[in-house]
């Protein structure tokens, strides 16, 4: 057996600290030079184009999106997109959580619920949410309410079925033991499932980000006057990748610093999930 | 009839033990009380006869024992207890009233899962308290609450543990709360499910002889479900044990119960010392011989027809004149 420490290969690699931060780091990395020079070569070759812009023509745009009032909308356009995307966003979510609880919960506790609603909420979890919408912009117009029924139609489902297995995984011999304490059906429901299913629900949550930036940059995309699908959408028909490269970068910013405060909150509001 | 049938009258010849088939004299006010107990489970192509017509009663104040090898049914009987599940026929009686769904007339304490893990263990002492008030009113009323609590932390020798989670406590840590949890409320009857099942030998030694100890100080009818009989004779007055008698290909089982009076009560030294005493394990050794060395030559026949009391005849008469 070799005792050589091993730093990359095998199940037994443990780089030291330093080393497993290259790791992470390097597909970022490379990522950004192979488009630096697909970037240089393009550009070289097309002064003018707008398909590959530098890094430098990127910031600029970018700046002036997130600096420089829009002389028609009177809105600096960057934080005025981010605030309407965020909105709906939160809206859909929040709305989908705690539906989804709420039905996850009772289903996975109470027999009468679970014949009732699951075979439903199952069908409708099968539904590819995006066929959903041009029913919903006929239905409930182009405003950010279609937008917040769309993430809402989107995630419920998926965190009520999660729910209803967490559910379903509490060991009877705790729901037994909660009933022997004095516990009623909707305090076994409220006060012992309920804060034990939290954790689960915010991993949910974390879970459901992408499907949730997908389901809102579709329905900007399409109906919308302001959002960063929206912009995205609208800078795409100039060709205007100097701002549609930021844009993304910073959707999946936002997107990141969401799963950090999910995660963070996990760890620090329950210290009793290992 | 292929086998002479084991006679209950044959074990009373063995030293210091009483064997009978019927409740013991003081527990005609019985406060658990089973009768005629029946629970098969059918299945589309064949039932399963777990046990058939059980009758026995835990009267108040007793740790009974429930013993037996896997199949005899302890957990179902216990989940019949609880209410987890219906018994198929017969009556379960707690203080002359019919045992319904769960509720805190019985306490559990299981082998897993005895704690809430989202509670310190001052919460999970608390949670029945908390549950029988409203937010506002708990806050008005929980201080005199939590000295009761920590007055039971203190007895499971716990205190320095309160705010820890427990899954931060050891496993003999994490029953003892278990148990002052179960007690707290102050049921009927204590339920406890292999509770030390899943400890360390040294520990679990040490949690009989707490259980022991709480028991005499308080006198708690408990009954104790165990497949370890040494901890069952140490523990219980009185055992009773679950045989899977006649089990034919899985079909058909049928059960009967043996109420052994041990000779417990010599061995109150609270010192597993006593384990080493030769009437210890002859009473094991006899339990052994009816619940689960059961003579394969026994056939259904010789059981399905003959009620408990039946045997409960010959037995008082055998330990009456013996």
């Amino acid at each position: 057996m070799s005792k050589r420490k091993r730093y990359f290969l095998g199940v037994h690699a443990d780089p030291p600290k330093l080393v497993a931060w290259c790791y992470r780091a390097a597909p970022f990395v490379a990522v950004i030079i192979i488009y630096y020079i697909i970037s240089s070569a393009y550009l070289l070759q097309n002064p003018d184009g707008k398909i590959f812009p530098s890094f430098a023509m990127m910031a600029q745009r970018f700046w002036e999106m997130a600096s420089v009032r829009d002389v028609g909308a009177g809105v600096v356009p960057l934080w005025a997109d981010t605030m309407a995307s965020l909105f709906r966003l939160g809206s859909g979510i929040l709305l989908a959580a705690l539906a989804g609880l709420f039905l996850g919960l009772n289903m996975g506790l109470f027999p009468g619920m679970r014949l009732t609603a699951l075979p439903f909420v199952t069908s409708l979890s099968i539904i590819p949410t995006l066929s959903l919408l041009p029913i919903i912009l006929i239905v409930f117009g182009i405003g950010d309410f279609a937008k917040i029924v769309l993430i809402f139609l989107g995630l419920t489902f998926y965190i009520a079925r999660d729910i209803y297995t967490t559910t379903k995984e509490i060991p009877q011999e705790l729901l037994v033991k909660a009933q022997t304490l004095g516990a009623s059906d909707l305090a076994l429901a409220y006060r012992i499932v309920l804060p034990l299913t939290m954790p689960r629900l915010i991993e949910a949550v974390r879970q459901s980000i992408g499907p949730a930036w997908v389901f809102l940059i579709a329905s900007e995309g399409i109906a919308s006057t302001q959002g960063l699908g929206y912009r995205i959408f609208l800078q795409r028909r100039y060709l205007d990748m100097a701002t549609i490269i930021p844009y993304v970068a910073w959707i999946t910013l936002l997107a990141f610093l969401v799963d950090r405060c999910l995660a963070y909150s996990i760890a620090h509001l329950y210290p009793w999930k290992r | 009839m292929k086998g002479e049938a084991r006679d209950p009258v044959e074990l009373t010849q063995r030293p210091n033990m009483v064997l009978r088939n019927t409740p013991p004299p003081d527990s005609q006010d019985g406060l658990l009380e089973l009768r005629d107990v029946c629970k098969i489970y059918r299945g589309s192509a064949e039932s399963k006869v777990v046990f058939d017509r059980i009758s026995f009663q835990v009267t108040k104040g007793e740790l009974v024992a429930l013993v037996g090898p896997s199949g005899a049914g302890k957990s179902t009987l216990l989940r019949l207890i609880l209410g987890q599940e219906r018994p198929t026929s017969g009556e379960l009686l707690l203080d002359g009233e019919p045992l319904g769904y769960p509720d805190i007339r019985r306490g559990i304490v299981p082998q897993h899962y005895g704690l809430f893990p989202h509670l310190t263990v001052i919460e999970n002492l608390m949670l029945g308290d908390r549950l029988d008030h409203g937010w506002l009113e708990w806050r008005k009323n929980r201080g005199p609450l939590r000295d009761r609590a920590e007055d039971f932390l203190r007895a499971a020798d716990l205190a320095e543990n309160r705010d820890k989670y427990p899954h931060q406590l050891s496993g003999g840590q994490q029953q003892r709360a278990a148990v002052m949890q179960a007690l707290l409320r102050n049921p009927t009857i204590v339920l406890m499910d292999e509770p030390f099942g899943a400890l360390d030998p040294g520990t679990r030694e040490r949690m009989q002889v707490f259980l022991l100890t709480l028991w005499e100080e308080r006198k708690k009818t408990i009954l104790f479900v165990t497949h370890d009989l040494e901890e069952a004779v140490f523990l219980a007055p009185r055992i009773i044990a679950l045989s899977p008698y006649n089990k034919i290909a899985n079909t058909i089982g049928t059960s009967r119960i043996v109420y052994d009076e041990t000779v417990r009560d010599r061995w109150r030294a609270l010192s597993t010392e006593s384990k080493k005493d030769p009437r210890f394990t002859e009473t094991i050794e006899a339990i052994r011989d009816i619940a689960y060395e059961p003579d394969r030559e026994h056939q259904v026949d010789d059981f399905d027809d003959r009620h408990p009391s039946d045997f409960g005849t010959t037995g008082a008469a055998a330990s009456d004149s013996g």
